[in-house]
């Protein structure tokens, strides 16, 4: 079983690295988005210091939303996903394993730029710790999110451009109490509540989104 | 020795709902009677809400609009489980007329939102001195129960067959409804302008009887509303969906004589 998790885990990996460009776009649009905001409202430190958070949050979660169209579009278009739905295999473990590999090409590296985001954005130093438990704990949230809306738009030619809107009312929740952590954290304040709230979510969003997931490419490609 | 009859006959009219025939002409049966029903509670929940309940002693007049408010919000969320569970109904037993039901369901329910949401956004001009509050949860999570219907019919739309489109976007539903506890607890959890809950709390309803009493009937006629105008779509989309077949081609040849 576990062994299946691992064997398409370093397949995903190893594709994600091959590709690489296509791996740091998301990324390279999460720094731009995140350096143009400034330009669009004032670079006063004040409000830079204010809406930090705000912007940090909403280029995460767009920049995730980027990285998700590769997720099962190229391998239902070169056959390898009939593959696996027929495979022996749960297909839950095979998405939850592709999941995970989204996850490490596209939030892990967000949880190494935020912090320098956030740092122009003078947000204090004393804050990062927080920033970094609290968007690794929704960014795994966000993966999951983004699988969802990759399997249901798989079998659509132009997937990519609905995905935002089935996907970003579902953010919400993570939206809310990431900013609230972050905003608690730069002020110098306890984040236990909003974290944890970030975790239950995420273990929510783990335990049931894989299954579904499943469902979903099962249907789309059936 | 009661049993095994009772339990065939619930199984019949399971198996019943299953038929489009059946479910055609049981809604064409409903209507009626559903339409008359919420027009007369309507107009009844209307005159007793808007002329002769008192006054609130804070907000005047203007608290009358819970009349409409509180019933298309109501709608909004109910709607949005009505959509959800048939959807999964659909979804598990691969039931047509389940989705045709969620098909239906998802405008009705979009409208409602809108008309929950403005309005609430009326309702909070003289209340709270604004029409929206971004920092509210429940205004947020309202709106985005907007999008997720929204979400819910341009998926199914960007399908070309039908059978494809209601089995992926049932799933966007079932995966939705996440948001409507949200929406049912944000006044809880988080405090900000929205007041608390009125109808469903700990210690019964916090309202006086001269002005739930109102409340309760326009509650019945806009459900009897939503109903009478779910059978009206579901028959449109029955015939869509069984424009082929022999019953409605009949159907077509005895209305065209």
């Amino acid at each position: 079983m576990l062994d299946v998790v691992r064997q398409i885990l370093l397949r995903d990996l190893r594709l994600a690295f091959r590709r690489w460009s296509e791996m740091a776009t998301p990324l390279i649009f999460f720094v731009i988005i995140a350096s143009l905001f400034p330009l669009a409202a004032s670079p006063d430190e004040a409000q830079l210091r204010s809406t930090g958070a705000a912007v940090i949050w909403m280029s995460a979660l767009l920049s995730s939303l980027l990285a998700l169209d590769g997720l099962f579009r190229a391998d239902s278009e070169d056959g390898s996903m009939e593959q696996l739905i027929l495979g022996p295999a749960p297909l839950g473990l095979v998405v939850f394993a592709k999941i995970v590999a989204h996850w490490a090409v596209s939030g892990v590296p967000l949880l190494v730029l935020a912090p320098l985001a956030a740092l122009s954005f003078y947000l204090p130093l004393t804050a990062l710790p927080e920033l970094i438990a609290a968007l690794a704990l929704a960014t795994p949230t966000l993966s999951v999110l983004a699988a969802i809306g990759a399997a249901l738009t798989v079998s659509l030619r132009a997937g990519g451009t609905i995905i935002g809107l089935l996907i970003l009312p579902l953010t919400g929740p993570v939206l809310i109490f990431g900013t609230r952590a972050t905003e608690l954290a730069a002020l110098g304040e306890p984040v236990a509540g909003p974290l944890y709230l970030l975790a239950s979510v995420a273990v929510l969003a783990v335990s049931l989104g894989p299954p579904i997931t499943a469902a979903a490419v099962r249907t789309a490609l059936e | 020795m009661n049993a095994v009859p009772m339990r065939s006959r619930l199984w019949r009219a399971f198996h019943q709902l299953g038929s489009p025939p059946y479910v055609y002409r049981l809604a064409g049966r409903l209507a009626p009677w559903l339409g008359v029903a919420s027009c007369v509670l309507l107009a009844v929940g209307a005159f007793w809400g808007l002329v002769l309940a008192p006054p609130d002693y804070l907000q005047g007049n203007s608290f009358r609009i819970i009349y409409i408010h509180v019933p298309s919000a109501y709608l909004s969320m109910g709607g949005y489980v009505l959509m959800a569970v048939a959807a999964g109904i659909g979804y598990i037993w691969r039931m047509k007329l389940a989705h045709g039901v969620a098909v239906c369901v998802a405008p009705l329910g979009a409208w409602f939102t809108a008309l929950a949401l403005v309005t609430g956004g009326i309702w909070g001009k003289p209340t709270w001195g604004t029409y929206w509050e971004w920092g509210d949860a429940r205004l947020m999570f309202e709106l985005l129960l907007l999008f997720l219907y929204i979400g819910y019919m341009v998926l199914r739309m960007s399908f070309d067959e039908r059978e494809k489109a209601d089995r992926v976007s049932a799933l966007l539903a079932v995966v939705g409804v996440v948001n409507v506890p949200i929406i049912h607890y944000s006044v809880e959890w988080w405090t900000t302008l929205h007041q608390g809950p009125t109808l469903i709390r700990e210690g019964g309803p916090s309202i006086t009887m001269d002005m739930l009493i109102p409340l309760l009937i326009m509650l019945a006629g806009f459900s009897l509303f939503f109903g009478w105008l779910l059978c009206k779509r579901l028959q449109g989309e029955i015939l869509r969906r069984e424009r082929r077949t022999r019953w409605v081609q009949n159907l077509a040849v005895e209305a065209a004589a």
